[in-house]
């Protein structure tokens, strides 16, 4: 693990909350950052507690339901039309959706 | 940011040791989406094959193509991976509009397959085995259109549009070993990776693998340590790698690029770079988040997927003849040297021959007109072998055509050379273009006659045996028939005509 990330043991420091905020696109001003590394501490804190309960025999799951291998055939269904898959964006363009300039990053 | 320093290539490889790994996406040709049933295909209407589900509206839940999962699996066992019994999806979290969602549903520390190798052929026979760390499922991306700017690139742009139809493509991401002591060889190793790996999946019938139409992308990692030193280099990432050519030629790159950095005393960024096809150079992208910053977490959306053993033994019955297996099938059977199948594969042209042969051709003539002849056209056109515009029946019917009797060589070429030009079929161009050889013998012994009267000096030595002078009767014939005659049959004609 990298210094400024999150780690299980210890308290939540400001300056990975500053890190989780920019990696999800969030503007948090410096009051907020003291205020929710104490919030996410307390939630941290909490999910703990699991551990202390879990025994050696209990394995880590993902999933509530025991279910494995549950797949489709591979057919296809109806799609929306253009202009369905359009009708909730905020703003379209030559039934593409519209987005802001995307900033510093190139996939 | 200044051009960067690019140390020749030779002098790369006398002090470095090049460390090469490659990650290649194949996009499956199934006819749904992994996780929904919006169809695949290529060049629709922008947003018209997508769902709630892969737009990642509220409420909606993926479920997997069962083919998609085949698919990988197959791939796997082709590549000689081991096939994980379990396993789960994950969420790869990023902030950007390409994925409706902001996150990739990928798989993670649980990939359907790995530690397998692929055994690659170099141009000179040379074998190098390529491990291969891990092939694992994921979706594709939509496609951005960016607007403004100069460049329709990101940069400048003053907004982007989105086209979701490629979102959620079934995707394999098939990752290699690092491949060591490949040295000057690297870009020759890449390469040849990325075509065997090309010729596999497309045996296997799982993806159409078109790199032009981004079926099949890879990027190329690449990190240099100083010669026998051991020590493992900072690498970059390449993407955009977009033909077999730009493989090799982005590896050479960034190793004139990377041992720049390294003599001015630098450190070589970890950071994402793109391809420039133009120049053959690569570009900053972004600095590279760690994944870490991804926080990869499993799909609480989908179930694991354990494949039982027999399921993966049922897959693996449905392999086909793999391509290194047909290919020593076709040598024995044309009965081929190793360098003349070599030649072929080198040349692209093994399945267009194999093609031919199976439309009625002798394998000899098959493979030499594809790869001689037609090998030069495709060169001047600057088009690869398969894309030059005449098919392997078409060639076959010439070839038939020529050992008919009915077309020489020289006519056949330029039958060829108007199906090349959009004339027709074979058959149409020899009646257009009045092709066909002079096969009535009346004509040929008039010309016969009279190449014999103008050069009696010649004629005589004929008719005193010497049989060996008749090649320039038989030239003075052809030229007179402006080559529509059959050699063979003018030469018959001329010992006949002379008596010897
Ligand atoms: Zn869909």
């Amino acid at each position: 693990m990298s210094p400024d990330s999150p780690s299980s043991g210890g308290a939540i420091t400001r300056d990975e909350v500053a890190h989780l905020a920019r990696l999800a696109r969030l503007a948090v001003t410096d009051d907020e950052l003291g205020v929710f590394a104490g919030q996410l501490d307390v939630i941290l804190g909490a999910v703990a507690r699991v551990g202390e309960v879990a025994a050696d025999d209990i394995p880590p799951t993902s999933h509530s339901v025991p279910l494995e291998n549950v797949f489709r055939p591979d057919e296809r269904r109806p799609s929306l039309t253009q202009e369905q898959a359009l009708s909730g964006a905020p703003a379209a363009e030559g039934g593409r959706f519209r987005v802001p300039q995307i900033l510093g990053e190139e996939q | 940011m200044s051009a960067p320093t690019l140390v020749d290539f030779d002098d790369v490889v006398d002090r470095y040791d090049p460390m090469l790994g490659l990650e290649v996406h194949v996009e499956l040709s199934t006819n749904t989406k992994m996780f929904c049933g919006c169809p695949t295909e290529f060049g629709a209407e922008p947003n018209t094959q997508v769902c709630p589900t892969c737009l990642g509206l509220p409420g909606s839940l993926p479920v997997v193509n069962r083919t998609a999962v085949e698919s990988a699996i197959r791939i796997g066992l082709a590549l000689n991976c081991d096939i994980a019994p379990w396993g789960r999806f994950a969420r790869k979290n990023y902030f950007y509009p390409d994925m409706p969602k902001n996150f990739q549903t990928s798989q993670y520390d649980e990939p359907i397959a790995v530690n397998g190798h692929l055994d690659v052929t170099l141009e000179d026979g040379t074998v190098v085995r390529v491990e291969i760390e891990r092939a694992h499922m994921e979706e594709d991306t939509g496609k951005s259109l960016h607007v403004g700017g100069a460049t329709g690139r990101i940069h400048g742009a003053e907004y982007s549009l989105l086209d979701y139809n490629r979102a959620g493509v079934p995707l394999i991401e098939i990752v290699t070993k690092m491949i060591p002591d490949t040295g000057a060889r690297a870009p020759e190793v890449a390469r040849a990776y990325v075509t065997a790996l090309r010729d596999l999946i497309r045996s296997l019938g799982v993806s159409d693998v078109r790199m032009d139409q981004g079926s099949m992308r890879c990027d190329v990692n690449l990190s240099l340590s100083p010669r026998g030193s051991g020590i493992l280099g900072t690498r970059s990432e390449t993407k955009n790698v977009n033909s077999l050519r730009s493989v090799e030629r982005a590896v050479r790159y960034e190793m004139s690029r990377h041992a720049g950095v390294l003599d001015a005393g630098d450190k070589v960024v970890q950071e994402t770079r793109h391809f420039q096809e133009d120049t053959a150079s690569t570009r900053s992208g972004r600095i590279k988040e760690t994944s870490e910053d991804y926080r990869y977490f499993p799909e609480p959306d989908l179930v694991p997927i354990a494949p039982s053993a027999e399921w993966v033994e049922e897959l693996r019955g449905t392999l086909p003849e793999l391509p290194w297996e047909r290919r020593a099938r076709i040598q024995r059977e044309w009965g081929l040297s190793d360098a003349e199948l070599r030649d072929l594969v080198n040349a692209e042209a093994l399945d267009l021959v194999a093609a031919t042969v199976d439309a009625g051709a002798p394998s000899g003539d098959a493979r030499s007109w594809w790869v001689s002849y037609l090998s030069q056209q495709a060169n001047t056109r600057g088009v690869v072998l398969d894309a030059l515009p005449i098919t392997p029946a078409q060639l076959a019917r010439v070839i038939e055509l020529v050992t008919s009797g009915e077309l020489n060589n020289k006519l056949a070429r330029q039958v060829v050379d108007g199906v090349l030009e959009g004339e027709g079929e074979p058959d149409e161009v020899v009646a257009k273009r009045g092709l066909a050889v002079v096969s009535d013998d009346g004509a040929l012994i008039a010309a016969v006659d009279e190449a014999l009267a103008a050069q009696p000096d010649v004629a005589e030595k004929i008719r005193g045996g010497k049989v060996a002078a008749a090649g320039a009767i038989v030239g003075a014939v052809m030229k007179a028939t402006k080559g529509q005659a059959d050699a063979k049959r003018v030469r018959e004609l001329i010992i006949e005509r002379c008596g010897a």
